[in-house]
Parts: C-alpha cells; sequence; structure tokens
C-alpha cells in the first residue's frame, strides 16, 4: 500500500531477459560490488518468479556474485526453499505488521503467519537473513508493536540486523502517474524523535538496528 | 646538506625530493578523526577573503588591477589579507585580488582584457611593447602558415596557447623548502659549468636557459626578503616548510599566467615536517591544521588577468592549482598521511571550492580510512577529482608525480610537458564527408578526400575517408604545436618553474581531441541504422536523416564502445608518427575543459542526430542523456579507451544525486569508494564526481547570492557554479545525473 516503487508492482509488462543475459550484466557490474555488493532481487515480489531464480542464483553463485532476495515471504514452495536452503546467500525480509488486523490493513491479505514460516524455514538454513520494517507513526510504529516484533525475534541466530525504513511520501506521485488512488494519504512522516525512539527499543533485540 | 632531525639519504647529496620523502615519511592508516577546526586567525582571514570575493563577483569579476607594473616574481611590495592573523603570508601583489599583467604572452591579450574593465596599460608598457619587445604571440605568428591560420580560424584547431600562456609545467616548489636557495643555485652552476660544446642549436638553448633560472632563484630570495623570510637556506620548521613551498609556487604564479599552474604533490612532503614538529611537542593539531588553512587560502586568491573571450574555454575564471594527494610508493607504502587528511579538511574548514584543484590519486591498496574519508568529502562538496594511481604509475614509471592542469601525469622536478590544447574530432568527420571542406564555409581545408554522393552514408567509404581526414589534420596540428613551443620557449620561458626542475628533463606534448562521443555514436548510427545526409546546393552536409536503431556510447554496448576506442588510438597513432620540437613525446588527451560548449557552436549537424550547435560532452562522457542504462554501465564505457592511446589523460565527469548512491551516509560513502575502486581496476584513468541534484543547480541559477560557494566539477577542474555563464550553466544541467547504478 506504501510501496515507493508502485510501477514495479504490476505481473505483466517489463522486458524479458534470459538468465544468461542477466548473468552477463551482473559480471560487467561485478568490479563494482566491492567487499558487500551483488545481486539482489527485489520487487513487486520476486518470488513469484522462483522458479527461474533458482537456475540464476546457481549461475551467479558460480560466477562468485553474492545473491541476495529482498521479499516480503508470502511464497514458500519447493523452488523457494531450494533457493533459501542452497542459493540465496542473503534474504531481506520485510515484515508489515505483527498483528492479523494490521497486517491485512496495509496489504488487503491475511495471514501473515507466512511470513513467519517464512522466517523459520530461513533462520533452520542457519544462512544470513535482515528484517526490514516499514516505519509509519502510530500504524506501525508504536511500543507495544516494536516490543512484539523483538520478542518474536530475538532468539533467530541468522538475523544479522533489522533496517527500519521511516515511512515517506515520495512515491505518491508514482501511484499518481499510474493512475492509482494512494491508499496511505493521510498517513504523516514520522518526527526524528519518533524514529530515535523506535530504534531504541528495536536495540534491546536486534544486533544492529539500521535506519534508512 | 645534512638536517640533523631527518633521515639521510641520497637526497642529502643531490637534489632529489622523493628521495628524502620515501625516507622520512610517516604512513597513516587511521580516521579523520584527529581533525579540528579552523583556528580563530584563520576564520577572520576568510572572513577578509569572502567579503573581497564578493566585490569581485559584484564588479564583473574583477576587484582590481594594476595597469602600471610587469609582474615578475621579485615585483610588488610584500601583501597581506590582514598581517596580524597570518601564519603564512604572501600575496602576488600588494593588494588582495589584484590582477596583474603579464604581457610576455601577448601584449594585444592584455590590452584587449584591460580595456575590458575600462583601461589602458601605462602608455610607456604600450610603447615598449608595440616598438621594441616582441612577445611570444607575434612569434608564432610570424611563424604559422596560411594552412594553420586556416585549420585555427575554422575551427578545426581550437584553444591554441598561441596567444596566452602554455601553463602546466609544475616546478617542484618543495626544493627550496628542502634545499634552500643557494644548493639550488649551486647546483644548477654545476650543470651548466657541465653544457658544452660542441654549440649546437640545443646546446647554446640549454645554456641560456640554465642562465635564466638561475637569474629567477636569485629573484626568488628577493621575493623572500620583501616578507622577512630568508629563502636562501632550507626550511627548519614546519610553518617554514609550509612558507617556503608557497614561496616557491608564489614565484610562479607571479611571472607565468599559464593556464594550468599546477601545484604538485605538496602534503607527503609537508608532512614530514608536520609530523616533526608535532612529535618534538613544537605544535599541536591546531597550528599544523591552521599552516594548511591558510596555505590554502591563499592559493584560493590566486588570480590572473584574462580577456572574456578566455572564458569561452576555461569558464569559471580557473587558475588550476591542482593539488595530488594520496597514491602509492612503488615499495607497496601508501602515501597518505595526516596532511593528506588535513588538505581535505580545508574544505570543511573554508566551506567548498573549485581551487586547490585536489585531486585523490586512487589505488585499491589505499587504506580504507582515507578511501572512506575520500567519499565523504566528495560528496559533501563536489570539489575534488580522483585518478588512478596504479594506472600511472605502472604505465609511466614514477611514484613522485603531480597532476598537470585536469588529468595529466607529470613526474615532478624530472619532466615537463607542452601543452597543445585540442582538435575538433567532430568536425573532422564532417570533413570525410564534404570531400575535406569545411562544413560552413566549403572552404577546402583537407585534399585527397573523395566527393560524396551516395544518397547513405556507407561505413567502410566514411572510415576510408576519416582516416585520410585525420593525417591531414594531425599534421597541421603538429606543425601549430611546434612553432608555439619553439616561440614561448623564446619568449615567455617559464625561468621559475624551470628552475625547480632538473636540467634538460624529458618532455611529453600534450596534444587533445574534443567531440569523442560524437564521433563514435555518428559512426555507430552509419555502421548499424541508415544515415542519409541532406546536402545543400554546394553540396555540403547540413543534416542527417537516421532511419533505424543504433547502440550509443555510454551504455555498455561494445558495437558503439569499440568504435570510440579505436578512434582514439587511430588518432593517436596519427600524431605519434610526427616529429616534435625538442624530441618530446607525443601523447594524447581525451579532454575538452569548458570549450564543449563553445566546440558545439563551430560545428554544423553530425551523423549521430545531433543537431547544429548543440554542445559537445565534455571529455570522454558519452553525450548528454544518451547513456541511459545507469551509471556503471557509462562508466563501464569510458573505461574501454585505452590509456595507453591516451597517455595525456581521459577525463571523464560523473554526476549523480545522492539517494541513489544510498540512503544513508554510510551507504553513500561506501558505494562511491566502492564504485572508484570497480571503475578504477577496469583501468581507466580519471573521474570528476558530482553528488547533486539539478534542483539545487535550478536554485542556484535564480538565487545565485545565496551559494557564493558552491561547486561542480566541470571538466578535469572545478568551477563556482554562479561564476559560469548563463549558457554553461544550462549545459551543465542538461548532463546526464544519474539516478541509478
Amino acid at each position: 500500500m506504501y510501496c515507493h516503487n508502485p510501477d514495479t508492482i504490476e505481473t505483466s509488462g517489463g522486458t524479458e531477459y534470459n538468465i544468461e543475459e542477466l548473468v552477463q550484466m551482473a559480471l560487467k557490474m561485478k568490479p563494482y560490488f566491492g567487499r558487500r555488493g551483488g545481486v539482489t532481487v527485489s520487487g513487486g515480489e520476486p518470488l513469484l518468479q522462483s522458479k527461474e531464480l533458482v537456475p540464476f542464483f546457481k549461475r551467479l553463485k558460480e560466477e562468485g556474485i553474492h545473491t541476495n532476495v529482498d521479499t516480503n515471504g508470502r511464497i514458500l514452495n519447493h523452488f523457494t526453499v531450494e533457493l533459501l536452503d542452497d542459493y540465496a546467500d542473503l534474504v531481506m525480509l520485510d515484515i508489515k505488521h505483527m498483528t492479523e488486523d494490521g497486517y491485512e490493513a496495509l496489504t488487503g491479505m491475511r495471514n501473515k503467519e507466512t511470513t513467519f514460516t517464512f522466517a523459520k524455514h530461513r533462520e533452520a538454513s542457519g544462512k544470513a537473513m535482515w528484517l526490514r520494517y516499514v516505519l509509519i507513526p502510530e500504524i506501525t510504529n508504536n511500543p507495544e508493536l516494536l516490543h512484539a516484533m523483538g520478542d518474536y525475534f530475538k532468539d533467530y541466530k541468522t538475523i544479522e540486523k533489522i533496517e527500519i525504513q521511516p515511512y515517506h511520501k515520495l512515491g505518491i506521485h508514482k501511484w499518481e502517474a499510474l493512475g492509482w488512488e494512494y491508499q496511505l494519504k493521510d498517513a504523516r512522516e514520522n518526527t526524528p524523535e519518533e524514529i530515535k525512539a523506535a530504534a531504541e527499543i528495536l536495540k534491546n533485540y536486534f544486533k544492529e538496528v539500521k535506519i534508512n | 646538506m645534512e638536517v640533523k632531525q631527518f633521515k639521510s639519504g641520497v637526497w642529502t647529496k643531490q637534489v632529489n625530493v622523493r628521495d628524502f620523502v620515501i625516507n622520512n615519511v610517516t604512513p597513516y592508516h587511521g580516521t579523520h578523526d584527529f581533525l579540528v577546526g579552523p583556528s580563530q586567525r584563520t576564520q577572520k582571514l576568510w572572513d577578509i577573503c569572502k567579503q573581497a570575493t564578493k566585490e569581485e563577483r559584484q564588479n564583473n569579476g574583477v576587484r582590481s588591477v594594476d595597469t602600471e607594473t610587469i609582474s615578475t616574481i621579485s615585483a610588488f611590495d610584500a601583501g597581506y589579507i590582514d598581517k596580524e592573523n597570518e601564519v603564512i603570508v604572501g600575496l602576488q601583489t600588494d593588494v588582495l585580488l589584484k590582477r596583474t599583467m603579464k604581457p610576455f604572452g601577448g601584449f594585444k591579450v592584455v590590452q584587449k582584457a584591460l580595456s575590458e574593465q575600462g583601461l589602458e596599460p601605462n602608455v610607456n608598457l604600450t610603447n615598449l611593447f608595440s616598438k621594441y619587445v616582441k612577445t611570444h604571440n607575434d612569434g608564432v605568428f610570424d611563424a604559422y602558415t596560411a594552412e594553420i591560420k586556416k585549420f585555427r580560424s575554422l575551427g578545426f584547431l581550437t584553444g591554441l596557447p598561441d596567444n596566452y600562456a602554455r601553463g602546466r609545467i609544475i616546478g617542484d616548489y618543495r626544493r627550496i623548502a628542502l634545499y634552500g636557495i643557494d644548493f639550488l643555485i649551486q647546483s644548477k652552476k654545476a650543470d651548466q659549468a657541465n653544457i658544452t660544446g660542441p654549440m649546437s642549436d640545443a646546446v647554446i638553448r640549454l645554456r641560456e636557459e640554465v642562465a635564466e633560472q638561475i637569474k629567477a632563484l636569485k629573484e626568488m630570495i628577493d621575493l623572500g626578503k620583501t616578507y622577512g623570510l630568508d629563502l636562501s637556506r632550507p626550511a627548519e620548521n614546519a610553518q617554514e616548510a609550509v612558507q617556503w613551498t608557497y614561496m616557491a609556487y608564489l614565484a610562479a604564479v607571479k611571472s607565468q599566467d599559464g593556464a594550468a599552474m599546477s601545484l604538485g604533490n605538496v602534503s607527503t612532503f609537508l608532512d614530514i615536517y608536520i609530523e616533526n614538529d608535532l612529535q618534538e611537542g613544537l605544535i599541536t593539531e591546531v597550528e599544523a591544521q591552521e599552516y594548511i588553512d591558510q596555505f590554502v587560502m591563499k592559493l584560493r586568491m590566486v588570480r590572473h588577468l584574462r580577456m572574456s573571450a578566455y572564458d569561452e574555454i576555461f569558464a569559471g575564471d580557473p587558475t588550476w592549482v591542482t593539488e595530488a594527494i594520496g597514491g602509492m610508493f612503488s615499495d607497496g607504502r601508501s602515501k597518505v598521511t595526516k596532511t593528506s587528511f588535513r588538505f581535505l579538511n580545508t574544505l570543511y574548514n573554508l566551506g567548498a571550492s573549485p581551487e586547490p584543484n585536489i585531486t585523490i590519486l586512487w589505488s585499491d591498496a589505499l587504506p580504507q580510512n582515507f578511501k572512506d574519508y575520500c567519499a565523504k568529502v566528495a560528496i559533501d562538496t563536489s570539489s575534488i577529482q580522483f585518478e588512478n594511481d596504479n594506472l600511472m604509475r605502472t604505465n609511466r614509471g614514477s611514484d613522485d608525480y603531480g597532476i598537470a592542469c585536469c588529468v595529466s601525469y607529470q613526474e615532478l622536478g624530472k619532466s615537463i610537458q607542452f601543452f597543445g590544447a585540442r582538435t575538433n574530432l567532430a568536425k573532422t568527420l564532417l570533413l570525410a564527408l564534404n570531400a575535406g571542406r569545411c562544413e560552413f564555409t566549403g572552404t577546402e581545408v583537407v585534399s585527397g578526400i573523395p566527393e560524396y554522393t551516395d544518397e547513405y552514408l556507407d561505413f567502410d567509404k566514411v572510415m576510408a575517408n576519416f582516416k585520410i581526414a585525420m593525417k591531414e589534420v594531425a599534421r597541421v596540428y603538429n606543425d601549430s604545436m611546434n612553432i608555439i613551443h619553439y616561440m614561448h620557449d623564446k619568449y615567455y620561458y617559464e625561468k621559475a618553474q624551470m628552475a625547480l626542475i632538473d636540467t634538460n628533463p624529458s618532455i611529453n606534448i600534450a596534444y587533445g581531441i574534443a567531440g569523442l562521443s560524437i564521433v563514435a555514436d555518428s559512426l555507430s548510427a552509419i555502421k548499424y541504422a541508415k544515415v542519409k545526409p541532406i546536402r545543400n546546393e554546394e553540396g555540403l552536409t547540413v543534416d542527417f536523416k537516421i532511419e533505424g536503431e543504433f547502440p550509443c556510447y555510454g551504455n555498455d554496448d561494445d558495437r558503439v564502445d569499440t568504435l570510440a576506442a579505436q578512434a582514439v588510438a587511430d588518432f593517436n597513432n596519427e600524431l605519434k608518427q610526427l616529429p616534435v620540437y625538442k624530441n618530446a613525446e607525443p601523447t594524447m588527451s581525451v579532454l575538452t575543459i569548458t570549450s564543449n560548449v563553445s566546440y558545439g557552436k563551430k560545428t554544423g549537424a553530425t551523423p549521430d542526430g545531433r543537431a547544429y550547435g548543440v554542445p559537445f560532452a565534455p571529455g570522454a562522457n558519452p553525450m548528454h542523456g544518451r547513456d541511459k542504462n545507469g551509471a556503471i554501465a557509462s562508466l563501464n564505457s569510458v573505461s574501454k579507451i585505452k590509456y595507453q592511446d591516451s597517455l595525456d589523460g581521459i577525463s571523464n565527469t560523473f554526476s549523480i544525486v545522492p539517494k541513489s548512491l544510498g540512503a544513508s551516509e554510510e551507504d553513500r560513502i561506501e558505494n562511491l569508494a566502492t564504485t572508484l575502486d570497480g571503475y578504477f581496476s577496469r583501468n581507466a584513468q580519471h573521474l570528476n564526481v558530482n553528488v547533486l541534484n539539478k534542483e539545487t543547480l535550478l536554485d542556484a541559477m535564480e538565487h545565485p547570492e545565496e551559494y557564493p560557494q558552491l561547486t561542480i566539477r566541470v571538466s578535469g577542474y572545478a568551477v563556482n557554479f554562479v561564476r559560469l555563464t548563463k549558457e554553461q550553466q544550462m549545459e551543465v544541467i542538461t548532463r546526464s545525473f544519474h539516478e541509478s547504478m
């Protein structure tokens, strides 16, 4: 509902590339990856294409390129499992909301548990994971919810950090350009104090809290 | 020569600053946390300078001019900003920002520059120069052929240093601090005694040149005395080392007004003295930073008298006080010292600034803390540029070098270069389509190119004609260069700089080309699309109709990037065949300064679809807006131009909006440092980095008074954005601002 890249949500359209073309593009950029760079697939929801992602990530691993999935964790099929267990060096998992109603209000869908099942699965693989959390005043930024999230994940060993993304309205014009109604029009941006307070709470539970 | 606190070496017996540095340097691997802000004294001085530069801007770019005195090393009384607060003294004249006449490059240029300010030179000088004294400009035009004049007036050769000083020669200004002038005079005298017969032209000339150098050294002692300094002896502490070095540079900018007057590579050298004084408890970090802040402040206040036409090729009143910082020693140690950080810190202590033109010699092996700090400074100030240290050090052979002007390697104290401006390669391509005739006037410029009458352009035929055109343009270009440098040596010899360089140094001649991206895209259009020339009744091309798609340079597409690389190699090969004055080694750059705007005006429509009059992209940049695949693809395309084919430098100016570098400051720093590592690992040579939003520039056009120090890298140098003309500002704004990596 607040995606700042709404132009990437639609599942039709875009330009088609075959896997080898994408690998070649990545190889051209490899010198710029540095110590921490690599290929991140994001979206929209990249795991909608998890069947194709398996061979793509496999090829990237062969080329020594770091792989990363940026996902909301709603899709868990045997392709995703293969990706999580064998080929994704990092998973960035978007936690939308800690309550079922809140989750539905933001995503239009129920069953937040799929995301948590996804997290459990990644934890079992023993491979790195970051959480991401969009901070919207009141809606997701209140102490109760933040403590609940911390409490839920505090024993996870694979979570290296949580990135909090303070909600901003920069994406509104893109929604309007697409002719869609921006549904969070009334939400306001966080004050610096509110961002700081949220970070302080999360620091009790996570090794690293990063504000984007 | 024995200075007790320093470790001795070859340097104690003969002039060899590099050896002193290698034996005494303390490389620094830490963070920037030790840095301090400006002292109160520095702040007081800088306030005065800011007020003075404001007055200068309000007064049409010139605060005051002396019309009575020819500026020489020892001309003018001592000048101060505010004497009691200055720890590093010296101005070009007795008054801050006063410009002076240096008429030996060309007296008419001085007259013109003065008349634009409503002034005239002292009548005795006018008399002298019109009747008795000959200048560089007079000499060049006495020798120019009709052919050279034609190439020049039609715009095939432009910006040639035939009516202004060639610059680019970097004195090893450290020598005065390390040795004192007495020792340097002895050394030059010994050299001169060894220059003996048979008395060929070259030998006679060299004897005369060394005699001139010795005179310059003596004049430098007088310059020091004006300020109560004894430059005849070596510097004995950090303050003196900075002061002596600045005096040496001051001697150069008092007696010469070359377009680019680089400083060299002084920070690592000065650090040895500063570190020594810190260790002995003589000074604290406050004084250390104060010396550097005040030195840099003085460098920012250097001015030359220019006529307004000069602004077309060198916009924004640049002086190119280029200081190279960082890099690695050949023995694998880093050259980064605390004073490297202190120089960068001036951009915070005094605010952003185009001068000195701080150039980071980048290597993947530099200490990570330094890399991160450089990236931070680039992001915060858009004032610094980066060059590939690994590439230059290994290809050119020395680890002790400065950057002449924008991008050009020059070994310090051992070699010099002859500046050669540039030729218009896009216009040269049009010769190939117009039977060797100028596309505007129809004048025959090059003979031997067949008339082209086909309806569509054929790649092979065009290439064959283009090669003939390149060969001929190279020949005439070389002729003009030989005349220019012969005359410059004769009438406006750089005795101050040359006195601080080894006798008989190696020389490279620095040719250049403009319009590379237009040539590449034009050849690509001809090869991959169908290009139909529209000809006027005289048979000259006035426009082109392109049918179909073609790849553009700047998208990491080998089909066109190889055309760009090949054009550079081809023209360089033509230049390499030709003999050069003083046996200089031919080298070439892909660099435009800001003349890319005026080149546009002088070049008709081109086969890439560029309309007549549209500015060129600067340097080796892809054309504005045609690099559509993100920042990295654009960088990759430029990195394919081979340094070996363009040893004088390949300039790339890169602008990116802050958010595409990363969400947080930490991310932006890491991403920029990683981008530099990546780009240079591909053997790219140079990168100007601007991290800016277009909106800031547009706002600065509306409200210039609010942006007095807004600095932007343009092409191998930086300018105060508000000092560009409207036209140049618009060109900068239309450049690609990458919104994605």
